[in-house]
């Protein structure tokens, strides 16, 4: 299988504090990777290095085989990697559908028109649809204020989905939901997602999430990639369970991955 | 072409104003082109400050427009109003363009201090050329329209008034449609989320860059307009001062609707000349209680009386 992203020695470094060392990531296409990694061991780092967020300090980035390091965030996204975000990144004082009518002009053009008006019939069916498809229809007229948080996740990567990335990184998808809503909320994700045909790349804390949805994980700790395998393989590591989950992994509820 | 309710209101009010024209006295017409012609420039001001970004210095645009009217016909034999005000227009745009690659690298008071900076460099240039009068600046010549010189007085005021009203009307329909526009909206988004907006594909800075453009072209025929009312520019159109009563407007009306400058412009008028005819020596204290009264109770500014209204709501 082809890889749609590759890093290759992949360092950022804060001053005397290095957030990644030497990571070299292959993800091959249509894949479904969890990373996960205690608080401060990269991930996030690492995702805002590859999609232009952070400008490594070395090493290089490839998608789709072209190297995109130095690329503008909105370059990458126009490439095809969309992202979402650890506290889901709306526009506050406008209302859910808004936000994705603002999306849906944004796909279709990176120059948006002067006079004709964003609220087409044809962009609210299409952003109705998306809505449905999300389950956050009933928010359709709430500002984004008003939402829960739940749902706030969910418009923020439909507002990724929009676009019809080839790859979406998810920035701890789950985190900030209850417990009760964390399986609903994935679901409705992965559903989208294989719908789309998109490869995913997220990461996560909760280890019965990535158990049940990721193919591969990759476990990050002090900036570098301590283990690289199949869910069950990796949680099972010795390392692993010392330096990142903690504990042993729980027993299979069901595989979700695809 | 399809007109929503708010253009056809708009242009109903504009017929009406320019019907009130023929019966209002001579200082009435000429208050309200000054005050329609303010408006425009604040146009550019709230364009702005809907993408998050106040300008202190919307006078270098006014002042751009009103100058270029004045010096066309004074050095250039260009007469003809619409010709100047377009010519006026196209320089502001022209300026606008290549200062716009830095300031809208800039944001909050940083964009606004070097707005300002560049009003003031304008008004220092101009202070400093005698060709243009230096302080005391210089007369607008006598100006055409379409070849027909109207007659310097009542005739000439009508003109220029009805002129103003046409003008607000056009821009006001264009920024209405602007607002709900793709552009307009993603622009909003821009203030409240730079971030989001960059990671859909755009651009914010070239958005924003799009409508300091634009909101420097509305300013300039405001600037025209005025030129064209009073007969004479002078380098206080570019000081800060002047982009100050600007954002005072924008405040005064919000920016929940193209016609809140309107509105706001002419309420300022209003409480401005009266204030100096009956408190010539604290005048400015009146507007300035008056601006703090309406950011006290009307945060959203005068234009919330209206929406309130609309939505039922009461106070």
């Amino acid at each position: 299988m082809t890889n749609i992203l590759e890093t290759r020695s992949l360092n950022k470094e804060f001053g005397a504090v290095i957030a990644a060392k030497d990571l070299n990531v292959q993800v091959a296409k249509g894949e479904v990777v969890g990373v996960i990694g205690s608080n401060g061991a990269g991930k996030t780092t690492f995702i805002n290095m590859v999609t232009g967020y952070l400008k490594p300090t070395r090493g290089e980035i490839l998608f789709n085989g072209k190297s995109i390091l130095g690329h503008s965030p909105r370059a990458i996204t126009r490439a095809g990697m969309a992202r979402s975000f650890q506290v889901a990144q709306l526009f506050p004082e406008m209302n859910v559908l808004d936000n994705l009518l603002v999306a849906l002009a944004a796909a279709e053009s990176p120059r948006p028109s002067f006079l004709s008006p964003l609220r087409s019939d044809a962009r609210i069916a299409r952003a109705e649809e998306i809505l449905a498809e999300f389950g956050v229809e009933h928010y359709r007229d709430s500002l984004v204020t008003a939402v829960p948080q739940g749902a706030r996740k969910l418009v923020d990567i439909a507002m990724a989905l929009i676009g019809n990335p080839q790859m979406l990184l998810l920035d701890e998808p789950t985190s900030g939901v209850s417990m009760d809503e964390k399986t609903g909320l994935m679901d409705t994700v992965m559903n989208a997602v294989r719908q789309h045909g998109v490869t995913v790349l997220f990461v996560e804390h909760d280890m019965d999430v990535v158990e049940r949805y990721v193919s591969r994980v990759l476990a990050f700790y002090s900036g570098e990639i301590i283990a690289d395998g199949k869910p069950a393989a990796v949680l099972a590591d010795e390392q692993v369970r010392d330096l990142v989950t903690g504990h042993r992994p729980t027993q299979k509820k069901g595989n979700g991955a695809s | 072409m399809r007109f929503d309710k708010t253009e056809i209101s708009l242009a109903l009010v504009a017929i009406a104003c320019v019907l009130f024209g023929f019966i209002s006295p001579g200082w009435l017409i000429f208050l309200l082109t000054i005050a329609l012609a303010k408006a425009l420039v604040v146009q550019g001001v709230v364009m702005q400050m809907r993408s998050g970004l106040v300008s202190f210095g919307q006078g270098l645009f006014y002042c751009i427009g009103g100058y270029t009217v004045g010096m066309g016909g004074q050095f250039f034999g260009i007469h003809d109003a619409i010709a100047a005000l377009a010519l006026g227009m196209a320089v502001a745009i022209v300026v606008a363009m290549i200062l716009g690659l830095l300031l809208t690298r800039y944001r909050d008071i940083f964009f606004a201090m070097l707005s300002l900076a560049f009003s003031m460099i304008l008004f220092g240039i101009l202070v400093k050329s005698q060709g243009l009068g230096s302080t005391d600046g210089f007369n607008v010549h006598n100006w055409t329209l379409f070849g027909w010189a109207p007659e310097t007085g009542a005739d000439s005021q009508q003109t220029v008034f009805t002129m103003t009203i046409a003008a607000g009307l056009l821009i006001a329909i264009l920024i209405h449609r602007y607002t709900k526009a793709g552009i307009g909206v993603i622009c909003e988004a821009v203030r409240e989320n730079e971030v989001r907006v960059e990671y859909l594909g755009l651009s914010p800075r070239w958005l924003l860059y799009g409508n300091y453009v634009a909101a420097a072209a509305v300013s300039a025929l405001g600037g025209g307009l005025t030129a064209l009312a009073t007969g004479h520019v002078d380098p206080e159109m570019a000081y800060w001062t002047t982009s100050g009563e600007f954002i005072f407007i924008a405040l005064l009306g919000g920016l929940g609707h193209v016609a809140a400058p309107f509105i706001a412009a002419i309420v300022f008028s209003v409480v401005r000349t009266y204030s100096i005819e009956f408190v010539p020596n604290t005048w400015q204290m009146i507007l300035g209680f008056t601006l703090l009264g309406v950011i006290v109770f009307l945060p959203k500014g005068l234009w919330s009386l209206v929406s309130r209204e609309k939505s039922g709501e009461r106070t």
